[in-house]
């Protein structure tokens, strides 16, 4: 090869290096290793550190679920998993189809007409929707609640600060945790750009308020966004039948693994309206027909809202999405189906009702500390003792035990999160409530 | 010669929606135990009664074997690195993914890890992340990184925003509202500058390709905020003012960042931090092996030399006597960029890959990548038709953009008439009309993991398709022929009337006779 190319050595291909700026030590990486040894290596190393003995009883954004074995098969096909964007539709019809299956899934689930093929994660979907809405409205004010994911409330920060945007948090009801209308009414003006809201909350209780704030938004001409966690849905109210103007939320759930945060899968759903289609940021896939013979076939469309084509003036700066994680939900939402969906929600929201219960009869806690319906996430209060305290005590017995909310929210006390799902069973729980029952007696 | 008669699987698969049959399911979860049943109320009792779901979601009802086949079918009709034989997507730096980089990943500590479980039970993976940094910033050069951004347009924007906290705490953001970027940068660059709050300003290339030195002189000034530019760039040459370029932007205060999509080119050979460079961005899901999976998930993590590590995303991860740890106490830190610590499963597949090649084997295959496109350059720069646009004689790194221009003005057919004749060929197509600053590009990146045979096959394929082109264009002019579907009425997907994004839609279509 090199003498077709007529050089003496590799190194001539790097004569436009400039010497001074050439690099003349090693790179110090250990390696190379053998396929055998970074398997023990790497295995190795994730191995270390305490094995939990059930799932976390953790939520807040990303949520211990069962991914049924059929969508990991799908995943790994090289296929799917090796293809990159698929810019030249003609040979990458499986993906497209897969991804507009995705989409099209997500809308009968959110009841919205319109998703994307995916954002980075829920909280970049949220910037995103905060973002899109300025641009429509040329308003410069989004509403959030007040018990709003902390990290996420920090990305919308980041994601909004370029542009000016204020963030204004809406106080909340004593008893219920939910958002108060009346401060909503006061708060929402010719300023707000749009309203946002999460059912279920970040603590886990329902918003029963949806229709009556997304009537108030509207009033006002503001953008009315849902924020949801997607598999609450086959019990829960679709946003579309709320008002939703746009819908967001973490995919996740739906047949993709926590993998400590990532990749995750941000949604990002609308109605059929032209004005906010061509505002959306990333990638979309629509139908359309071969030139010859009519045929069905999808491609990306709407190019012209993004980077490679707008450059400076797209939609939005996305480039590679969450692609193979959107194809996971499609497989995953296929499998379960309308029935499936409605008795997982059954099992997870029956767990974590009867977890509360349990819990809620130790002494020195309270659990909710809010009078809501609660679908698989729920605070507990803890008197005379720190949730730090109590999660030490459960990790001796490898239970990971709530979030602790003291650093977040101090005005609930000594409090944490905690979750359940179809992944916890009676014996897990049971064994959380004995745990908590040992620290708490002590 | 050895093309293949090639032909894509077609299953003519119907949509997910078209093989529901009222009462299949797919997956049965699991149900409640009877003493959780008895200990609670009923889900109807439960949920107040306006947010309960009347009408259950219109979701197919599909078995199990049925959604799996419909899913295998719809892979077949797509075409992987792994799966195809060479993948020259100019810019994406399309390798092999290697197996055993799956296999790790599909580890149930791995899988199974919540983002905020207690330190002491996710030691691994912190340890992993932390170690997959030090390589990071050994390869690039520089003195810290995040590794939060979960797409290489993530990380460019997370850059921005480094740079614009930089200016912002110096107090001279509301003067410096400027980036400058070359006609020649990906759009994500210009993009990713709006974003960020800046105004973009164009730099043209010069007739070697690279940035015209007294054109950037022109524009810089004291409204410079910083400079984004890939190098090597998109014509696949190194720019060797690197020195000058950092110096004139340096000296008007501005900041130098790097686009690392280019990286691929130059591990182990040249680093980003010698070259003058604040921050870089670089892309996991290209030089480090990692699947793109049609579109994502990838990886971009950030880099910064020392003036700038203040700022990075919060939470860093901090080791101490073999503890690692998360430390949200940045209190000069741009926040979050992403809801957790980016997209973990990723960087553990960049981690094994970069343990596999070892330091040396990094550069090596930065070497070969190298060789590999000037071998094909060379080959295929005097094809009829073709031309190696911008300094010919200089050698090209990862990648080459040759240009169609006179095969188009000749016979008509167009680069975008190359690319779908090569799918018939079972060659996945380079990247074409980019960038911009070549007319009718074709940007060919082999990368290292191609065999020389197969850097032949393609080679041939295209001056097949020129012989094709000068002989009978009209043959070229009606691929691609041996794919699931020939060519698509793309305007029909984006006009008001026909416009369908979702199986609802599209029954709405249909019930309306469109």
């Amino acid at each position: 090869m090199m003498e077709a190319i007529g050089i003496k050595s590799i190194d001539d291909l790097y004569a436009d290096i400039p010497e001074n700026l050439r690099f003349k030590g090693e790179l110090d990486i250990p390696g190379p290793y053998t396929e055998a040894e970074v398997r023990e290596l790497v295995s190795g190393t994730l191995e270390k550190g305490v094995s939990l003995r059930c799932p976390p009883f953790l939520g807040g954004g990303v949520w211990p679920h069962y991914v049924p074995s059929v969508v990991d098969e799908v995943v790994r096909r090289a296929e799917f998993l090796t293809s990159y964007t698929p810019y030249q539709p003609e040979i990458s019809q499986g993906i497209l189809q897969s991804i507009f299956e995705y989409q099209s899934l997500l809308c009968e689930l959110l009841g919205m007409e319109v998703a994307n093929a995916s954002l980075y994660d829920w909280s970049s979907a949220l910037g995103e929707a905060a973002l899109l809405a300025s641009r429509i409205n040329h308003r410069d004010t989004i509403l959030v609640p007040y018990f709003i994911s902390p990290k996420r409330l920090a990305v919308l920060k980041t994601y909004t600060e370029p542009v000016g945007m204020r963030i204004e948090k809406l106080d909340y009801d004593a008893t219920t945790g939910q958002v108060k209308i009346e401060d909503l009414k006061e708060k929402v003006n010719d300023h707000t750009a749009a309203v946002y809201v999460e059912t279920p909350s970040y603590l886990g209780f329902v918003e029963e308020g949806v229709e009556a704030m997304a009537e108030v938004a509207h009033g006002k001409d503001a953008l009315f966004i849902a924020g949801v966690d997607p598999i609450s849905l086959g019990i829960l109210k679709a946003p579309g039948d709320y008002g939703a103007d746009l819908v967001i939320g973490e995919g996740q759930p739906l047949g993709n693994h926590m993998n400590y945060g990532g990749p995750l899968l941000g949604i990002f759903a609308a109605k059929h309206d032209n004005k906010v289609i061509r505002q959306m940021p990333g990638r979309i896939i629509g139908i359309t027909e071969t030139l010859e013979g009519g045929r069905r076939a999808y491609v990306m469309t709407l190019q012209t809202r993004e980077q490679h084509i707008r450059r400076e003036k797209a939609t939005s700066n996305i480039c590679s999405n969450e692609a193979l994680c959107s194809v996971a939900s499609a497989v995953y939402l296929s499998l379960l189906g309308p029935q499936g969906l409605r008795d997982l929600g059954e099992v997870v929201t029956s767990r974590a009702h009867y977890a509360m219960r349990r819990i809620g009869e130790l002494p020195r806690v309270r659990a909710p500390m809010f009078n809501s319906y609660h679908f698989k996430e729920f605070t507990v209060g803890f008197k005379g003792t720190t949730a730090e305290t109590v999660n030490k005590a459960l990790l001796s017995n490898r239970i990971q035990g709530g979030l602790p909310l003291a650093k977040s929210f101090p005005e609930l006390g000594e409090a944490a999160l905690y979750c359940v799902t179809e992944m916890h069973t009676k014996k897990d729980i049971d064994a959380l409530v004995s745990g908590l029952r040992e620290v708490l007696e002590a | 010669m050895t093309l293949r008669k090639f032909r894509q699987a077609d299953w003519d698969e119907p949509l997910i929606f078209e093989l529901s049959h009222e009462g299949r399911v797919g997956f049965l979860p699991p149900k409640a135990e009877p003493e959780v049943v008895d200990a609670v109320d009923e889900v109807e009792e439960l949920i107040p009664s306006g947010m309960l779901r009347e009408k259950p979601p219109a979701l197919p009802e599909v078995s199990e074997v049925d959604v799996l086949r419909h899913y295998i079918h719809l892979s077949q009709m797509n075409y992987g690195v792994n799966s195809g034989i060479i993948y020259p997507l100019g810019s994406c730096t399309m390798k092999y993914n290697p197996i055993i980089n799956e296999v790790l990943a599909s580890h149930p500590r791995m899988l199974g890890a919540h983002p905020d479980q207690d330190p002491s039970t996710v030691q691994g993976v912190l340890e992993f992340m932390y170690n997959l940094k030090q390589g990071y910033l050994q390869v690039t050069g520089m003195d810290d990184a995040t590794l939060q951004p979960a797409a290489g347009a993530h990380g460019e924007w997370t850059g921005i925003m480094l740079i614009r906290a930089y200016h912002k705490y110096r107090g001279e953001l509301g003067n410096r509202t400027e980036i400058i970027i070359p006609d020649s940068a990906h759009g994500t660059n210009p993009a990713s500058a709006a974003m960020g709050g800046f105004q973009t300003v164009e730099v043209l290339s010069g007739e070697d390709g690279c940035v015209d030195i007294d054109a950037l002189k022109a524009v810089a000034g004291e409204k410079t905020a910083g400079l984004m530019l890939t190098n090597p760039n998109t014509l696949g040459i190194f720019d060797n003012k690197i020195a000058e370029i950092s110096k004139i932007v340096h000296e008007v205060g501005g900041l130098m960042y790097y686009d690392g999509a280019n990286l691929n080119a130059i591990m182990g050979k040249c680093r980003p931090g010698d070259m003058g460079f604040d921050v870089v961005h670089v892309n996991l899901h290209k030089t480090f092996a990692t699947p793109h999976g049609g579109g994502g998930p990838g990886s971009g993590p950030v880099g910064v030399k020392s003036h700038l590590a203040g700022f990075l995303p919060v939470p860093t991860i901090e080791e101490k006597n073999g503890v690692y740890s998360l430390n949200y106490d940045k209190p000069k830190s741009i926040g979050k960029v992403h809801g957790y610590y980016g997209n973990v499963n990723v960087m553990l597949k960049a981690y094994a890959y970069m343990l596999t090649l070892g330091g040396t084997g990094l550069r090596e295959a930065s070497e070969l990548s190298v060789l590999n496109s000037n071998y094909i350059a060379r080959k295929l720069k005097d094809t009829r038709g073709l031309s190696l646009p911008y300094a010919p004689e200089k050698p090209r790194m990862h990648e080459a953009v040759l240009s169609a221009a006179k095969m188009n003005e000749e016979t008509g057919v167009r680069a975008l008439n190359i690319a779908k004749r090569l799918l018939d060929y079972g060659i996945h197509a380079p990247t074409i009309y980019f960038p911009m600053i070549v007319h009718e590009a074709l940007m060919i990146e082999p990368t290292e993991t191609e065999s020389v045979e197969v850097l032949d096959d393609f080679i041939d394929a295209v001056k097949k398709i020129s012989e094709m082109a000068y002989s009978k264009p009209e043959e070229v002019l009606k691929a691609p022929m041996n794919t699931v579907v020939g060519k698509l009425d793309e305007p029909r997907a984006a006009h008001p009337k026909t416009i369908c994004l979702s199986w609802r839609r599209y029954c709405s279509l249909l019930g309306q006779g469109e």
